[in-house]
């Protein structure tokens, strides 16, 4: 064991210096990017954020601002750069700056969007755009707080793809055939359904987790694919008629300029996602329950001397977890777009798997880093309409991007579970 | 090692991928099976073991049997007649036969071949249309056996690469834009662009070697990102006119690749086997060799075994993962080249992950070793064909044929509970679960 960890020490610890030049670089560069893209090529004038929706009851006045601010955020980038790599030491303020850096960046890619002439004057509404990231990161949040409960517990879920696609199916089919409740009941008990067959496999059947998750992914997207063909397209009127829950404002949170219509003007689903984020991390970090799951995921051995059952904790964590991740699965369907497509969830379930690792296996980590890439499909969406020159691929990989440079240890380091993944069997 | 739980000698179900390491230092395991026994004992040994071929031959039966539940209960036909089961039960039964049975025999003929051909060919018809079936099992299986070989190669090495599709996507677009921007003599450009294929998923697999042996970041996590950021990629060239897409379309989509770059067919029409197929084969052959007969595969058996014990004996654990890496997402490239060269002869987001994801069942049926990966992919190239035909003439749809595969898997993956259904005895464990591992290494 010893050589083990010797080993995987050596080959884990890039050189600090490495590590340090690497961040200051990249913060940098975001930098240079603000000042030699956003401001070179931007176009005179002023940029014009809107702040409320149309028709709100309380308007926000549209704020402008002009293009060469986007120098001052590009040099203010630099000088943390140069910061990061010469006095910052405190990883929280380390971290601090990597968020201030890309938040000036993408202030400086919405002025540099909205001073061209793309938007023909009309101002980037903002609030929209929050409420899309919002929307988009249900599904994310929901499937990496699956993630969450799986492996704090010691078992690997990489089936919330099939969770969350398995919940759409399932919702969409009953929502059309009984109703839209019976449709997000059924969705989570779908997900849960996945998480009990992972739990089965993984821990009575020793299946290596990985593996399982990935077929158990391919076996979902096949059963589903086959039953939309069978059923959903033949008979559209019945099984998919594509029922959407409607938008539900909470009386006087929702009147609040800005932030009502962003937080509390949204489907059952999204008040959902509040609480079980709350749930999920007061749960695992404030409570027995939660120190148990924990121990069970850090040191089963320990944790079954003391008298905690640990199977039985694996089991309860994966079956809650896909119970979480199937209600993400209903908002694909019946709580956006209404109808089921094949393979609708399009890989959101590993965003929510890199999420997770991107939030260091904690749920509030994993929401934030799931808010962050929903942001940038959002962006991404939002860039595409006003058809400004940059592909929305490149917004699209940086997620992806984020996480690799999260794992390789460019950016803090990022640790799972000290037993995550492994079968335990009672010695 | 003895206080990780998860990896103790001797534990049947975990065994890392060389079972042949593993079982021969067990010692505390059944005994291995005597090959001296004479057949007829050894045979009827293995079936009341499952040793792995039964277990295979017992979950490709296990997933018929659910598929077929599958296929009847999904059939309006069958399930108003089972709606008034109490009424008549035998219509019910055989509601239920018929639309398994249609189905199968569907997806047999396609795959296998058709009886009618046969009578066909007594009554002067082509003799060639009874392998018809078999040469298109062969076309669909050509990339599987690639991306198969891509996914067993890392296996064997320790590595879990879920990036095959990701590398395939890195090959097809080398070797798209090296078979329309680039002119070149009739058999050198065809080389060419396999070498290139081979090289652009080669660098996508290096990349994801490397920062595993610099940082320690997880091969698994890694793949699974850069599969997207590949797929972004893709998209990104084919919506570039300037790069892969075609001039003048709206649609992503890349020019064909000039005649002198494609793969020719051997014999036919109709029945005919593509080079690309013959590339797949002698791929197989030289990842057995490198395997199973060269010092690099040594090494890449002995890390995959036992990371520590290699270091031990001298070699070098990182760099065994950088070459392992790279050398699969060659294979991953491979595939994606033979598939543009050979079926496609242009670029689009047809055929994205489809092969990638399917390499990895295909490697995990085959047991990671380069024939039972051929094999395995015949059988699934088979499913494919044969569910083609069987939408066509049935209306079932083809998507079963996915469901069969990952049931196929699931159940091979998981041999306890095959012997627990069909109640077999213990044997040496011959798991293809891989060492289990977690994030952390």
């Amino acid at each position: 064991m010893e050589r083990v960890t010797a080993l995987a020490t050596e080959i884990r610890a890039p050189a600090a210096t490495n590590r340090r030049l690497l961040a200051a670089g990249a913060l940098i560069a975001f930098g240079l990017v603000d000042i030699l893209i956003f401001g070179l090529f931007s176009h005179p004038g002023d940029a014009a954020f809107a702040l409320s929706l149309s028709g709100a009851s309380i308007t926000v006045p549209t704020i402008r601002v002009a293009s060469w601010v986007v120098y001052i955020f590009g040099v203010l980038s630099i000088l943390i750069g140069i910061a990061r790599a010469t006095v910052m030491t405190s990883p929280g303020l380390r971290r601090l700056a990597i968020a201030v850096v890309l938040f000036f960046f993408v202030i400086s890619l919405l002025i540099w969007s909205d001073t061209g002439s793309w938007t023909h004057g009309i101002p980037v509404n903002i609030v929209t755009l929050l409420q899309a990231t919002l929307a988009g990161s249900i599904p994310l949040i929901l499937g990496a707080l699956a993630g969450c409960m799986g492996e704090r517990a010691g078992v690997i879920n990489i089936a919330i793809e099939g969770q969350l696609l398995m919940g759409a199916f399932v919702a969409a089919i009953l929502a059309s055939t009984v109703g839209l409740w019976v449709g997000l009941i059924g969705s989570s008990l779908a997900g849960g359904l996945v998480g009990l067959v992972l739990a089965a496999f993984a821990i009575n059947f020793f299946v290596d987790q990985i593996i399982l998750g990935v077929v158990l992914n391919l076996l979902i997207s096949g059963i589903t694919g086959f039953l939309y063909d069978r059923l959903m397209v033949t008979n559209a009127q019945t099984y998919n008629t594509g029922n959407t829950f409607s938008a539900v404002k909470i009386p006087g949170l929702g009147d609040i300029p800005i932030i009502g219509p962003i937080f509390f003007d949204s489907t059952i689903i999204l008040y959902i996602t509040y609480a079980a984020i709350i749930l999920v991390q007061v749960g695992l970090f404030s409570t027995r329950w939660g120190l148990r799951v924990r121990a069970v995921g850090e040191h089963p051995t320990a944790a079954d001397t003391v008298g905690i059952n640990v199977l039985a904790i694996r089991y309860r964590n994966l079956v809650l977890g896909g119970l979480l991740a199937g209600i993400g699965g209903a908002y694909l369907t019946i709580g956006s777009v209404g109808t089921f497509g094949k393979d609708i969830s399009s890989g959101l379930g590993y965003i929510a798997l890199a999420a997770m690792i991107f939030g260091r296996w904690t749920p509030l980590g994993a929401t934030a880093a799931a808010l962050l890439f929903g942001f940038t499909t959002a962006l991404g969406n939002f860039l595409g309409t006003i058809t400004v020159p940059i592909s929305p691929a490149l917004l699209g990989m940086a997620p992806y991007v984020a996480t690799i440079v999260a794992v390789a240890g460019l950016v803090g380091r990022v640790r799972a579970p000290a037993a995550d993944g492994k079968p335990y069997v009672r010695a | 090692m003895t206080s990780d739980p998860g990896n103790q000698p001797g534990e049947p179900e975990q065994g890392p991928v060389d079972t042949n390491v593993r079982s021969s230092t067990a010692t505390s395991g059944p005994p291995v099976r005597d090959r001296f026994r004479g057949s007829g004992s050894a045979i009827i040994n293995a079936i009341t073991q499952g040793s792995p071929a039964v277990v295979t031959i017992l979950a490709i039966f296990s997933a018929l049997v659910l598929g077929a539940l599958v296929i009847a209960f999904s059939d309006s036909t069958v399930l108003h007649a089972w709606s008034s089961f109490f009424a008549a039960p035998g219509a019910a039964i055989s509601a239920t036969w018929d639309s398994i049975a249609a189905a199968y025999s569907a997806l047999f003929e396609g795959a296998i071949f058709n009886p009618n051909t046969i009578s066909a060919a007594f009554h002067g018809g082509s003799v060639g249309a009874i392998f018809y079936p078999l040469s298109q099992a062969a076309a669909q299986a050509t990339p599987l056996i690639m991306t198969g070989l891509a996914v067993a190669l890392a296996f064997r090495a320790g590595l879990f690469n879920i990036g095959a599709a990701g590398q395939w996507i890195g090959g097809a677009i080398v070797v798209t834009y090296l078979g329309f921007a680039v002119h070149l003599p009739l058999v050198i450009h065809a080389v060419v662009c396999l070498i290139g294929g081979f090289a652009g998923g080669a660098v996508i697999g290096w990349l994801v070697g490397a920062l595993k042996a610099r940082t320690g970041a997880h091969e698994v996590i890694v793949t699974i990102m850069l599969n997207y950021i590949m797929y972004q990629v893709l998209n990104l060239v084919l919506g570039t006119p300037t790069a892969l897409q075609l001039p003048g379309q709206a649609n992503l989509t890349s020019p064909n690749i000039e005649p002198s770059a494609q793969l020719p067919h051997v014999g036919g029409p109709p029945p005919q086997v593509g080079v690309g197929f013959l590339v797949a084969l002698a791929a197989a052959f030289g990842t057995w060799w490198l395997l199973e007969r060269s010092t690099v595969g040594f090494e890449f058996r002995t890390v995959g075994a036992n990371p520590s014990a290699a270091r031990t004996a001298g070699m070098s654990v990182p760099q065994t993962w950088v070459l392992a890496m790279l050398l699969a997402g060659g294979l991953a490239g491979l595939s994606g080249a033979v598939a543009i060269q050979g079926t496609f002869y242009s670029l689009n987001f047809q055929s994205y992950g489809n092969y990638g994801f399917a390499g990895i069942t295909v490697a995990l049926l085959g047991r990671a070793r380069p024939v039972g990966v051929v094999l395995a992919a015949l059988l699934f190239g088979a499913l494919q064909a044969g569910g083609t035909v069987m939408q066509a003439v049935t209306s079932v749809p083809v998507d079963i044929t996915n469901v069969l595969e990952g049931l196929i898997v699931l159940f091979v993956a998981a041999p306890p509970l095959i012997r627990a259904v069909y109640r077999l005895r213990r044997t040496e464990g011959a798991s293809l679960g891989g060492a289990a591992k977690g994030w952390n290494g």
